[in-house]
């Protein structure tokens, strides 16, 4: 995953607003040779009935919704965002049996009592068997 | 008679297998045999697509123009010529 530290403090600032619940929403950008290059994000709603502090859910008419105005800026959806209030930034068994398409970024923030903590990046193998980590690679980091 | 064409959107993991296009085109009367058209040309989508018993996974939803086909025919929903379908994900976890 390529993206910016705007980005990336997107996503924590998401994740901290809507602790103690689980956050959600899509990592807009391009696909590049198999490099998912994250440019925004887009909020979605956490439409889980119950017990949105370990669950999270995006029904479709949503992912249409936001693929329509991702379009309007010129983005494909490139993967997926939530966080993990008090609980490591890895996915969980559910994350794992609930996973969509590999390819897929899956983007994962920690938020420790309300303080946004480290956020990582995960990719599901083709096998669907796991998740592997992907680097997270930020211009910051490239122009040293 | 042949079948109606269908424009099917791909999602965009799911490009690869279909030599990067987002859109493509098939043939079939209903979404079960549009579906089945697809994976007969790209047989890479197949196990993306379905499971190993041969069912749509259950993440995938098809919408047929801004219909859910769950509230149409299911994936027996009759399509006429030119009918776009998506294939839209659904996502959770924990």
């Amino acid at each position: 995953m390529q993206t910016t530290p705007d980005v990336l403090d997107a996503i924590r600032t998401h994740a901290a607003e809507g602790y103690p619940e689980e956050i959600c929403g899509f990592l807009l950008g391009t696909m590049q040779e198999g490099t998912n290059v994250v440019t925004a994000i887009h909020r979605v709603d956490n439409e889980q009935d119950t017990n949105r502090e370990r669950r999270y859910l995006i029904p479709p008419g949503a992912f249409r919704d936001a693929q329509q105005a991702a379009r309007t800026e010129g983005h494909d959806i490139v993967g997926i965002y939530h966080s993990h209030p008090d609980h490591p930034a890895e996915p969980s068994e559910t994350d794992l049996q609930q996973a969509t398409f590999p390819g897929y970024t899956y983007a994962i923030v920690s938020v420790d009592a309300g303080t946004p903590q480290e956020c990582t990046a995960w990719q599901l193998a083709p096998d669907r068997s796991r998740f592997d980590e992907e680097p997270i690679h930020t211009e910051a980091e490239a122009s040293r | 008679m042949s079948s109606p064409t269908i424009t099917i959107e791909i999602p965009t993991p799911l490009r690869s297998f279909t030599d990067d296009q987002a859109t493509v085109e098939v043939e079939g009367a209903t979404v079960d045999e549009a579906l089945d058209d697809l994976v007969a040309r790209y047989p890479d989508l197949k196990s993306n697509l379905y499971t190993e018993d041969g069912e749509l996974r259950q993440f995938v939803n098809i919408y047929a123009g801004d219909d859910d086909i769950r509230y149409l025919d299911g994936t027996d929903t009759a399509l006429e010529d030119g009918t776009a379908l998506s294939i839209v994900p659904s996502i959770a976890g924990g």
